[in-house]
This record gives C-alpha cells, sequence and structure tokens, in this order.
C-alpha cells in the first residue's frame, strides 16, 4: 500500500515542514510583522492540514493505494466517476488550496496592508535573492497543488508510464493546458470576491475540514468498511 | 460503472451539504435561501428516482416538494421575515464551530447505525437511508441550537425533507400518505406562522429565549 516515493502522506508532510520552516524564517528576523505573520500562517496551517490529511485518505480509500501514480492510475482508469465522496473532496481540495497558496479570500500575495498580511507578513523582511527563492517556492507550491488538483479531478488526456515518447509529449500538453485553465479559473475567482478578516477565517477553512471529513465518511459508507 | 445508482447518491449527498450549509448560515434570509436549495434538490433526488425506478407516481412527490417545498414555502418564509423586520438581522447561534462538529458526529452516527442495522439490505438503500437519517439528525439540531423561531421552522422543514427522501429510497409510501404529509407541513407552516406572529406580539421579539423567562426557567 505504502511506497518508497510519491507517497500522498508523505507529500503533506513535507509541505508542512517547508511550512514550519519558513513561519521559523519569519520569526527569525525578529520584527513584530514576521512574528504575526507566523502565528497567523500557523493558525491557517492547523485548520487546512487536517482537511488535506482527510482529503488524501478518501483518495485513498477510492484508489486502495496512497502512491500518487496509483491514484493517478485509477483516475485514469475510471475517467467518468461520479461519487459524493469526490466531489466532497474536491470542493475541500480547492478551500485548502487557496488557504495553502495565500490567495485571496484567505490571504493576498501582493498585499502590504498590515491588517490582513499573512504571507507577505513573513517574508516582509527580506530582500534579494532569499525573497526570490522564497517567491519562486510559493509559485512552485500553487503549481504542485494546481497539477494535484487536475491530476485527481481531470485526469483527461493524462499520459502514464508506458504511453512513450510521443504519449509524454500529448500527456505534457494537456498539462499545460490544464494548467493555464486553473490559473485562469483562479484570477477570475480572485478578482470575483473580497477578502475575508482573519477572525473569519476558521469558519472558512473549517468548510474543508467538514467537507473533508463528510467525503470519508461517505468513502466509509459505499464500501462497507465500519462494523 | 452504476450511474443511477450514483447520481442518486450525489443528489442525497447535496442534500446532506445544504443541511450542514442550514447550520453554518447566520442570516435568517441565507438561511432560508438555502432551505430552497435544499428542497429543490429534493425534487431533483426523488424526479430522479421516479425515472430510474420507473414509478411515475413519485413524480408528483416531486412536484410537491418543487412547488411547496422549493418555491412557496420559503417565498412565504421570505416574506414573514420581512413583515417581521428581521430579515437583515444576525442569528449568533451557540457558535458555528460547535454546531458543524455535532452535526459530523450526528452524521457519522446516522452511518454507523445503519452499517449495523442494515447489514443484510441491498447497499444502495443503506446509503440512502443512512444519508436521510443524517439529513433528519441535523434538522433536529438545527431546532435545538437555534433561537429564532422562523429558523426553527426551517429546520422542522428540512426534517421533514429527510423524511421525504428516506420514502422514497425505501420504495413504498403510498401516495396518499405522501399527499397528506406534505399538506399537513403546510398547515404547520400556517400553525407557526400564526405563533411566531403571536409571540412577536406578546413579547417584541421570536427569540425563544423569550419564552423561557415568561415561565421562569431564567437561570
Amino acid at each position: 500500500m505504502f511506497n518508497w516515493a510519491a507517497d500522498v502522506v508523505a507529500l503533506v508532510a513535507l509541505l508542512g515542514a517547508a511550512r514550519a520552516l519558513l513561519a521559523l524564517a519569519g520569526m527569525d528576523v525578529g520584527t513584530s510583522f514576521g512574528g504575526i505573520g507566523s502565528s497567523r500562517e500557523m493558525m491557517i496551517a492547523t485548520l487546512a492540514e487536517p482537511a488535506m490529511m482527510l482529503i488524501v485518505l478518501t483518495l485513498a480509500i477510492a484508489a486502495g493505494t496512497t502512491r500518487l501514480a496509483g491514484v493517478a492510475d485509477f483516475f485514469i482508469a475510471e475517467p467518468f466517476a461520479v461519487r459524493v465522496s469526490l466531489a466532497l473532496s474536491l470542493v475541500a481540495l480547492i478551500i485548502v488550496a487557496l488557504a495553502e497558496n495565500a490567495r485571496i479570500p484567505v490571504d493576498n500575495p501582493v498585499t502590504h496592508l498590515e491588517l490582513t498580511m499573512v504571507h507577505e507578513a513573513m517574508i516582509l523582511e527580506y530582500s534579494g535573492r532569499h525573497l526570490a527563492l522564497i517567491e519562486a517556492a510559493s509559485y512552485l507550491k500553487l503549481v504542485l497543488y494546481l497539477s494535484l488538483l487536475i491530476c485527481l479531478f481531470a485526469p483527461f488526456g493524462m499520459a502514464p508510464a508506458t504511453a512513450g515518447v510521443g504519449g509524454w509529449a500529448l500527456g505534457l500538453l494537456a498539462w499545460t493546458a490544464k494548467l493555464l485553465g486553473g490559473a485562469t479559473l483562479l484570477g477570475v475567482w480572485e478578482v470575483s470576491i473580497a477578502k475575508m478578516r482573519v477572525f473569519r477565517l476558521p469558519d472558512f477553512v473549517g468548510i474543508a475540514f467538514v467537507f473533508g471529513f463528510l467525503a470519508i465518511l461517505l468513502a466509509f459508507l459505499t464500501r462497507g468498511a465500519v462494523g | 460503472m452504476n450511474y443511477t445508482y450514483e447520481i442518486s447518491h450525489l443528489l442525497a449527498g447535496a442534500m446532506l451539504v445544504t443541511s450542514f450549509a442550514l447550520l453554518y448560515q447566520e442570516r435568517i434570509a441565507a438561511v432560508l435561501n438555502a432551505f430552497a436549495v435544499q428542497s429543490i434538490t429534493l425534487a431533483l433526488a426523488v424526479a430522479w428516482s421516479a425515472w430510474s425506478q420507473d414509478r411515475p407516481d413519485l413524480f408528483i412527490t416531486a412536484l410537491i416538494a418543487l412547488v411547496l417545498k422549493g418555491i412557496v414555502i420559503p417565498v412565504a418564509l421570505h416574506r414573514t421575515v420581512a413583515r417581521l423586520g428581521i430579515h437583515r438581522e444576525v442569528e449568533k447561534v451557540v457558535g458555528v464551530g460547535v454546531a458543524l462538529i455535532v452535526g459530523l458526529a450526528l452524521t457519522g452516527l446516522a452511518q454507523a447505525l445503519f452499517l449495523k442495522v442494515a447489514q443484510g439490505s441491498a447497499s444502495h438503500a443503506r446509503e440512502e437511508l443512512a444519508l436521510a437519517l443524517a439529513i433528519i439528525l441535523l434538522g433536529f439540531l438545527m431546532m435545538i441550537v437555534r433561537r429564532n423561531a422562523v429558523t426553527q421552522v426551517v429546520g422542522f422543514m428540512s426534517m421533514e425533507n429527510g423524511l421525504i427522501l428516506a420514502a422514497t429510497g425505501a420504495r413504498g409510501m403510498p401516495l396518499v400518505v405522501e399527499v397528506s404529509v406534505a399538506f399537513s407541513v403546510l398547515i404547520a407552516l400556517f400553525v407557526f406562522a400564526v405563533f411566531v406572529f403571536r409571540i412577536r406580539e406578546r413579547f417584541d421579539t421570536v427569540d425563544i429565549d423569550a419564552l423561557d423567562r415568561m415561565r421562569g426557567d431564567r437561570r
């Protein structure tokens, strides 16, 4: 069931470790803004991470493995599966992705307003190549989450390992197109809603937790695994 | 892949999600809209099972759910709320987080119960019934945590939605029963409306706490 590489649980753990290091870096500069940013980031993370684990476990129950490649194979084989638990985990994963990537209802990555900064507050004191590295890492994280959403919930045109060079090229093309589509949707989403107050964030990210929990309950129900 | 079953399961799951939306919303107008969405989803679910199980009488049930609970009751409640002048009011409930966690626990309870009780029966019916029971329990919960008379009425109606879902999933509620249930709910709505106005006249509020004070239960 587990694998030596590309395990989703390990992926969540790595992302958590990266976030912890970023929060430490935010406090390292010793200004109050860095501390406030780190504290808020951790508050969001405590809500988003359990939701993420629930989503991962729902997918693992559906696919029978926590290996990303195995999960992807399962979703390629069943491209039109309509399932409540998967629909719920899609919504939950979108909310988690918005929260983790400091996107608009949760956080605005370009703001410099002290009341609302989260991600930006942590890296306020960084400049030069350090800032460039941190920003590049956050963009990479966004690509990672978008790819996760794409591969799990829109696997059309994904090339398996045995597809050959032509198949891989097609798969790459499909992935790029879907990534651009996802980025467009994100842009539309960001311009159409306002940022939330920090104190309302637990409610918003809590929705992801509720949906993740419902998804896993329904997945168990479908399999009849309880009792 | 069995699409018939998947889609009915999806619609029942959507109803469960709207039940959670009812618990989550604090604004009365938004609660009424969420209730309308739940009733329309119920109508879709019933219509789908009418079509897929080839039971044309269920179409009538779906029509009743759509017209009565999807349109008439929400509109009537919207007008009631507007006449009471509380349509902008934000209702403070016990705390959204606590309500949602209790709701999750109730959903888990419903499912664990049906996995035990309905061990031998077909898994489709079992899941449908578990979801319906969860919706009923969430309606109960809503009536418990809400303090406004109007939102308590909505909790009652959403319980009834769960009952209808259970009845259509279980194959066999006669149409006569269905029609009489629908009309008794309508009459209940009128009674509720009268009571809400009487409460307001008497206490200048529709907050249920006022009734405790009247009875002398105040601590």
